[in-house]
């Protein structure tokens, strides 16, 4: 198994600078001038020299290459064009925000969206499994930004029950932040959980094994978490990894929508500035994060299903 | 048209075969409904400047914020401009990007996946690990970092989304020539010096076009909300032209305003999301059964 993993995290290396290629090549090649792309069109030539040599692009372009996978191992991603703050410690500053409504939403969602799929594989075609099914078609189709506007609405803004915006400063007030912006991208994860979990278990109801523990008399709820939903955990678990995925996804329009910091809103309010640093520290952060998310599923079914291994 | 029915019946084994896609298509009395709700939408979007009471971009400073009324029936925004209309003209954006962007990527997505299925060797496994990797990004996601660095306006978005999109083709078209190779009819043209183009058009593409249509209906839903998404970003459709997504931008930052740009706004594409993923479902099912679930 240890070998297993090694193996793996060795093949992490390649993608990752793959990755960093991608993003050099769209940061520095596609837009044609990065420096008339950042700056605008209205942009005065001395403005552009000296944003060029700001950011190093003056040089050949290889030479620029080696600079930014070297800026990027050693953690060194520039400084923002507006504040002049090192673009580190923006990311420092506000990947926690990220990170912590992104766990506290995965966890509602599964606490919420597998006791559905549940509820509804026990109880197919029956009013439960329909009011479970509408729930998964909804969750499927609202758009989370818009799910959380209305609770922004709702809950905040006229009744004044949670914040209207920010992230609190001590434990408790984060929490009470936390909760809304939480809820919102839960709902959606629970909604595809659900659905996930109802046609997987189902899928081990028709098995041999399932059977055979109800005819030799198991109870039925032996039945549903011993035999069914421990050997649905497969399907299950791939579609935790996607979910965290979209969860981190998700995170950007919801941090806007409650005005939250994060790393989403450090994005998108550098594009809004045209700050190109940020710019490229944020599309980082992010194509990083989806790179040791893959990695830790891949990591996690060799955990949870040991055929892997074998492979 | 034909081309499409003769390659779908294919994949139907006997009996009057063309009406017989539609008729399973249409089995569910839902899905009719939603086929209708999307017809409603598009002659919407295609009759804008006839159905819409006032001009989308005309302002007045003395209608800011105004609930429904007669007059405007989803209020006013923070300029005076009238919701409903800009609603109405909204969903052209939609519709436009929502039916572009899966058509355009599933062109470039099968030309990609025939291309590595077909010839292998090192350009298989150049695009195989460049379609991995883009596959392990979510598309939202994939589609606002591309969207950080191109900037928002028309063609930007569409090339963004349809970028987005390329990767999920070109693996089903690449697994699908895979298998189709092996067949005994390509072998046979390959042995008897069939040309290479006319092998790829003629016995292969006809051949995958059913799991692509499926797909490419599938993704018309995540297309129409992936645009949305970026417009309520601020990096997709840009002010002042109306879209969804930005429509509900606007609402949240007035939002001491009037909540009924963003309820409308957001019903609509939920409405729209939620129709196209009924008849994305029903296609699926019919063309593709061995992925239904």
């Amino acid at each position: 198994m240890a070998r297993y993993l090694l193996l793996r995290l060795a093949d992490a290396i390649p993608t990752v600078f793959l990755v960093l290629t991608l993003v050099f090549i769209a940061m520095r090649i596609l837009p044609g001038d990065p420096a008339l792309a950042a700056l605008g069109d209205g942009a005065l030539p001395e403005q552009l020299a000296e944003f060029r040599e700001r950011m190093g692009l003056n040089v050949p372009l290889w030479q620029q290459y080696f600079n930014f996978i070297g800026g990027v191992l050693t953690l060194d991603f520039g400084r923002s064009l507006l504040s002049n703050t090192p673009v580190i410690q923006l990311i420092a500053a506000n990947l926690p925000y990220t990170i912590e409504l992104t766990v506290a939403a995965m966890l509602m969602g599964i606490v919420a969206g597998i006791p559905l799929g549940v509820l509804a594989a026990t109880n197919r075609n029956k009013p439960a499994d329909s009011a479970v099914r509408g729930f998964s078609l909804i969750g499927y189709a609202i758009p989370d930004f818009y799910l959380g506007a209305l609770l922004l609405i709702t809950f905040a803004l006229n009744l004044g029950w949670f914040p209207i915006n920010g992230a609190g400063t001590d434990f408790g007030s984060r929490v009470y932040h936390l909760f809304l912006p939480a809820l919102t991208l839960a709902f959606v994860k629970a909604a595809f959980l659900g659905r996930l979990t109802r046609s997987s278990l189902l899928e081990v109801f028709n098995k041999d094994y399932v059977r055979t523990a109800r005819a030799k008399g198991a109870k039925e709820r032996r039945v549903i978490y011993r035999h069914g939903l421990r050997n649905a955990m497969l399907p299950i678990s791939t579609g935790l990894g996607l979910s965290l995925l979209s969860t981190l996804s998700g995170s950007v329009a919801i941090e806007l929508v409650f005005n939250r910091p994060g790393i989403g809103r450090l994005l998108i309010s550098a594009i809004a500035e045209r700050d190109y640093a940020v710019i490229q520290g944020g599309v980082l952060v992010f194509a990083m994060f989806v790179v040791l998310i893959n990695l830790l599923m891949d990591l996690a079914y060799v955990i949870i299903d040991p055929r892997v291994r074998v492979q | 048209m034909s081309v499409m029915s003769q390659d779908i019946a294919g994949t139907v084994p006997a009996g009057p075969r063309r009406f017989d896609t539609l008729r399973t298509i249409f089995k569910r009395p839902a899905t009719v409904i939603a086929a209708i709700v999307i017809l409603i939408f598009m002659m919407v979007a295609a009759l804008a400047p006839m159905l819409s009471p006032y001009d989308p971009l005309a302002q007045s400073l003395l209608k800011i914020n105004r609930l429904p009324s007669w007059e405007n029936w989803l209020g006013t925004d923070q300029f005076g401009r009238d919701v409903m209309s800009r609603m109405i003209y909204g969903s052209r954006n939609s519709m436009l990007f929502g039916l572009i962007s899966p058509f355009l990527a599933a062109i470039l997505g099968t030309i990609l996946g025939v291309v590595a299925g077909y010839f292998g060797g090192v350009v298989d496994r150049v695009i195989s690990r460049l379609i991995d990797l883009l596959l392990s990004f979510p598309e939202l996601l994939l589609a606002i970092l591309i969207a950080a660095v191109l900037g928002g306006g028309f063609w930007n978005i569409i090339a963004v989304i349809t970028v987005a999109f390329i990767p999920g083709f070109a693996r089903v078209a690449r697994a699908q020539t895979l298998s189709i190779k092996q067949e005994p009819y390509v072998e046979a043209a390959i042995a008897v010096g069939v040309r290479t183009p006319v092998i790829i058009f003629r016995h292969i593409v006809p051949n995958i076009l059913a799991p692509i249509i499926a797909l490419m209906t599938l993704w018309v839903a995540s297309a129409i909300r992936i645009e949305a998404s970026l417009s309520f970003l601020g990096i997709g459709t840009q002010a002042p032209n109306p879209s969804w997504g930005n429509i509900i931008r606007d609402g949240l930052n007035s939002l001491f305003g009037s909540p009924w740009p963003i309820i409308g706004a957001g019903a609509a594409i939920t409405i729209v999301v939620l129709a196209f993923n009924l008849v994305g479902d029903a296609v699926r099912d019919a063309l593709d059964p061995s992925t239904a679930r």
